[in-house]
């Protein structure tokens, strides 16, 4: 089965500047793929390449099999940290937004049955999201984590083949966030889809994701800090289910990427992952160390740190 | 308890805000009435009673030369004029500001050219408008035009190339094209500010207005301003003037309401 999305030897760069180099990816259907790294790692560039806010500098983009386009579509739906909504539109007509915009070219608007049916559409999605009596509120009018259900909505409505997350409940309370989850895993299944999600959040990319991609610089030079880019350097798939009963079994699988790069270039070693057949035993997805702090913001500069 | 942290209330407030402009009429009254003591035919600063009955001439009786009530039909010219500039006004920035701020090409290429109109002082051009558009309505509403346009095409270009970029992202990838972006997304959350600069744009617009009336024209509320000083009829002028402020607040206070009403999500902590 050939993948859906897949990145070939992928690099990007801005000016001297090398953010992501040395990417390879393939995607399959149905997949929750959690990144994560430390910042400036190149995490959002690799979102927005698939997004198709950027196109690469080098390398391929293929979704199913057919070059991606540089341009944002209606095939890729998106969930940003903020801003994701709109304003001035109720909570409604936010989600009637991608219908109208298909069915209307010229003027953006519905009016009688076909709007009733997309009502009905937009409804039932609001439903889906929780968010079923809210429909006449304006996004200043709610919390944030209802903004995020909105903006997930707003997304789902327009069946994209791949919904991204970036970064989506950094910015909400720690209750809500686990709502949020909970919900995001739900939708996942019940509209079986396939999710990119950037996080700063490493027990959020271990809970949601059936893999986790970690980018980060293999190679630095103190001189040139900008010469190297980075890179995918573990690329762990979770198996949920297992993971669930047997808390460490899904990391074990995890396969540290040939970066190609000889290790003594590696000028920062001391910064990357320690090994993780080192202590795989102990540091599973739902029993790592980091588990007992209460913060569960924990970045991937802190392990290293360890 | 600190002077910063003091609420009073809105109706305290509104009574508070009557306090210094009745102690500047009590003011006028005390110093019009010491002058008028000492000279009964004083015109500088005529009492109330002298006000009212100049007034009652331009307000209720035709004017033997022409047969019209002067006053009503200087007001009417002034709002005529004043109307029409801010609606073209309006127009051009709800047009142009919008390409401006949705277009990058657009602004790369005709920004520069929008903010050299705009640093321009539109009274310097008011000979160029007598010029070109002679000396009859249309020279006075291009004054106000070119007076306030420019500002207002800047803030609304401004306000919507400051439109978060995941907005416009996020529009794209639900299906919007460029005409949809611009209608759906742009358009309705560019009113609001439209209307802002627009009550902003009130005073100036005013003041190309009173400009142009008072260096040419027959019939309008600057017009008769600068008519009758020739005589020191303030008993004329400053009842004018109170009526060209009462004129100006009605304005904008329905500019706020509509905004109000017609964008509630804008107003965000008052619904």
């Amino acid at each position: 089965m050939s993948a859906l999305l897949a990145l070939r030897d992928v690099w990007v760069e801005y000016g001297d500047k090398v953010v992501l180099e040395r990417i390879n990816l393939e995607i399959e259907e149905g997949a929750f793929l959690s990144i994560i790294g430390p910042s400036g790692s190149g995490k959002s560039s690799l979102l927005r390449l698939v997004l198709g806010q950027a196109g690469p500098t080098r390398g391929a983009i293929m979704l199913d099999d057919a070059p991606l386009a540089a341009e944002c579509g209606p095939d890729r739906g998106v969930v940003f940290q903020r801003y994701s909504v709109f304003e001035h539109l109720t909570v409604l007509e936010n989600t009637l937004f991608g219908l109208e915009c298909a069915q209307a070219p010229l003027i953006a608007r519905l009016f009688g049955a076909r709007r009733r049916r997309a009502v009905e559409t937009a409804r039932e999605m609001l439903e889906a999201v929780g968010l079923g009596d809210n429909c006449d509120l304006y996004p200043a009018q709610m919390s944030g984590g209802m903004q995020q259900r909105l903006a997930i909505a707003q997304a789902l409505i327009k069946r994209p083949r791949i919904l991204l997350l970036d970064e989506p409940f950094g910015a909400l309370d720690p209750g809500i966030r686990a709502d949020m989850h909970d919900l995001t895993t739900r939708l996942w299944r019940e509209y079986a889809l396939t999710i990119i999600m950037v996080t700063h959040d490493i027990r959020e990319a271990f809970t949601l994701g059936t893999r986790v991609l970690t980018l980060d610089k293999t190679r630095v030079d103190p001189h040139a800090p900008d010469r190297y880019g980075s890179t995918i350097v573990y690329d762990i798939p979770l198996d949920a289910k297992q993971a669930e009963i047997e808390p460490g079994k899904g990391v074990q699988k995890g396969t540290k990427r040939d970066t190609g790069a000889p290790a003594n270039d590696i000028s920062h070693a001391d910064r990357a992952p320690a090994d993780r057949s080192d202590h795989g035993s102990h540091d599973g997805p739902h029993d790592t160390p980091h588990d007992t702090l209460r913060d569960n913001s924990i970045t991937i500069d802190k392990i290293h740190n360890n | 308890m600190r002077g910063l942290n003091r609420d009073f209330g809105q109706r305290n407030n509104l009574l508070l805000g009557l306090i210094p402009i009745v102690a500047l009429i009590l003011l006028y009254l005390v110093l019009a009435g010491e002058r008028n003591a000492v000279n009964p035919n004083d015109k500088i600063l005529p009492l109330p009673g002298a006000m009212a009955e100049a007034m009652w001439a331009l307000v209720f009786e035709r004017d033997q030369l022409s047969g019209d009530y002067l006053f009503w039909s200087d007001t009417f010219a002034s709002l005529r004029r004043l109307g029409l500039g801010l609606a073209i006004s309006t127009l051009c920035a709800l047009g142009v500001g919008l390409l401006l701020g949705v277009m990058p090409a657009i602004r790369a290429t005709f920004g520069m050219l929008v903010t050299s109109i705009a640093v321009i002082p539109p009274i310097a051009l008011l000979p160029i408008l007598f010029i070109v558009f002679g000396l009859g309505e249309t020279a006075k509403v291009a004054l106000i035009v070119i007076g306030i346009a420019p500002f207002m095409v800047r803030d609304i270009a401004a306000h919507i190339t400051a439109l978060p970029r995941e907005q416009i992202v996020k529009a794209r990838t639900l299906g919007a094209s460029t005409w949809q972006l611009l209608l759906r997304v742009a358009l309705p959350q560019a009113m609001p500010r439209l209307i802002q600069a627009l009550r902003l744009s009130l005073g100036p617009a005013w003041v190309f207005l009173i400009s142009a009336e008072a260096i040419a024209s027959d019939v309008g509320l600057g017009y008769r301003i600068f008519l009758v000083r020739r005589y020191l009829a303030m008993d004329v002028i400053l009842p004018y003037v109170a009526w060209i402020a009462l004129l100006a607040a009605t304005i904008d206070v329905l500019l706020m309401l509509s905004s109000r009403r017609l964008f509630r999500w804008a107003h965000g902590s008052e619904h």
